[in-house]
């Protein structure tokens, strides 16, 4: 088997001189950490970082029915107001999850949908697909674009100094700014359960948001954060990670995400299938545990009640905000009710844990 | 006393420092920077036998957990309780306040198959 090369973000450069320690991540050469991911935990709970996200998907999608087409591909209800996203599931026809993404809505007929990595491609191939018979322009924008996420109660501070209209933003808005002679988009998004912002421009305006950030950003108490960190911070803060948490397999009934399914806006890809499998109801759904003691859970760690095996952990770390344990894996419906008593499997030996629904800290946004 | 230049190491990064028959066991500082963040150490029990190259204590750190092997072989006589409720002390000084266990050796000749710090430090170059 001949190895491709990793693909570089166009931060790689000054992300490896800030002391990024790489890792292959799905085909990307990323920084897991910088000084540690508890230092980098803590910083974003307490005052901002910043993440390269430049490997996350953009699509564009334009013309006389984008708003009906961003419908028709979503499961949830999408905004058709410029300067508002959505978060959503993007549904196959059995009502599987191929990917979860947020669309904006940029001008009644431009929408922007921000993708993850590694289904990219996918998702791309399947807009095009289903795009038949709609009047609607499909742009794989990602290799035009890097991306950056400020993240922390500090992270307005910062940005509205080089971005003094993000302030205005909603959670969930975005803004098309002028930057560094060219166009950025500006959101108010994240993926780590406080305020913040991802910026999105082009290879070289992504360098100058971050050179800008460098140089603003020691006042705010500002670090750079790698993929460890960003990951324990979207657990404790209950947000999916599609690929360990959610699959084609799985419907966002499962996923716990029962909420981003409108089953009464109209038809949408996925549909029928849901209500069909919603009615038939479901044997296992993601649910959280905490072990309030030592001992750190890990992604395939089995989760036993009583002689029973109830399901295996798909996500699981120690949560350095929390101080303990924590996971999240598709459990049997014995352990759904939050406070549920279970065992998780650590290295041969049961460790006591209990059920959580949901985030297992109060989010800040 | 003992510090880094004083122990002798395995090729899987334990030190050991004998005094008579016990010895005091632990990670090198390479070990720690490449673990990082270490959360909890699982470590064995006063009066375990443990065995030379054999794994006997697990290190987790945010990431990951790491297995420790024994350096050399006996039984547990004192385990460093203060790293079980400050597991950050094996990051802070791996060498000082971060050291695991002690090990009464049933074969103290094993001392001699663990590489001095010279050795060890241009296996990590």
């Amino acid at each position: 088997m001949v190895d491709s090369p990793l693909k570089r973000t166009p931060l790689y450069g000054v992300l490896a001189k800030a002391g990024g320690r790489m890792v292959d991540f799905h085909g990307w050469e990323m920084p897991v950490q910088f000084a540690g991911i508890l230092a980098e935990h803590q910083a974003v709970r307490t005052a901002c970082g910043v993440f390269d996200v430049s490997h996350m998907g953009q699509v564009l999608i334009s013309g006389a029915d984008a708003h009906r087409f961003v419908e028709r591909v979503n499961c949830n209800r999408m905004s058709a107001e410029p300067g508002k996203g959505t978060y959503a599931h993007i549904l196959a026809e059995d009502g599987g999850i191929l990917d979860d993404a947020i669309t904006f809505c940029l001008e009644p007929k431009r929408f922007l949908a921000i993708v993850n990595a590694a289904t990219a491609e996918k998702d791309f191939a399947w807009f095009q697909r289903q795009a038949a018979g709609f009047d609607v322009a499909l742009d794989h924008a990602s290799a035009r674009y890097g991306m950056l996420a400020v993240q922390g109660p500090a992270a307005p501070a910062l940005v509205g100094e080089i971005f003094p209209a993000a302030l205005a933003l909603p959670r969930f808005g975005i803004a098309e700014l002028p930057w560094a002679g060219e166009a950025a988009f500006v959101m108010r998004t994240g993926y780590t359960g406080e305020d913040g912002f991802e910026v999105a421009a082009s290879p070289t305006g992504v360098l100058a948001f971050w050179e800008a950030l460098m140089a603003r950003g020691g006042r705010h108490g500002l670090v750079p954060c790698g993929l460890g960190s960003r990951d324990t911070l979207r657990l404790e803060s209950g947000y999916l990670l599609y690929g360990a948490d959610a699959d084609e397999t799985r419907t966002p009934y499962e996923a716990n995400c029962g909420w981003v399914v409108k089953l009464q806006k109209g038809d949408f890809v996925g549909r029928e299938a849901l209500i069909r499998r919603k009615e038939a109801g479901f044997k296992e759904k993601l649910t959280g545990v905490r072990l309030p003691g030592r001992g750190v859970p890990r992604h395939g760690c089995a989760v036993w009640r009583g002689d029973r095996k109830i399901g295996e952990l798909c996500s699981a770390t120690f949560a350095p905000t929390l101080g303990t344990g924590i996971g999240v894996g598709y459990l049997a419906p014995e352990a759904w009710e939050a406070g549920t008593r279970v065992e998780v499997e650590i290295h041969g030996k049961r460790v006591e844990a209990e059920t959580v629904r949901g985030a297992f800290r109060k989010n800040a946004v | 006393m003992y510090n880094e230049t004083s122990c002798r190491f395995a090729k899987s990064h334990e030190w050991a420092f004998a005094e008579g028959d016990v010895a005091t066991v632990g990670i090198s500082d390479y070990a720690q920077k490449e673990i990082s963040d270490i959360v909890f150490v699982e470590l064995p029990k006063a009066g375990a036998k443990v065995e030379q190259g054999k794994p006997c204590c697990v290190i987790e750190s945010v990431k990951a957990a790491a297995d420790f092997f024994a350096p050399v072989s006996g039984e547990v006589v004192e385990v460093n309780d203060a790293i079980a409720d400050n597991p950050a002390l094996v990051n802070q000084s791996p060498h000082g306040d971060g050291w695991f266990f002690k090990i009464r050796m049933s074969k103290p000749a094993e001392m001699a198959a663990l590489m001095e710090f010279e050795t060890y430090r241009k296996t990590i170059q």
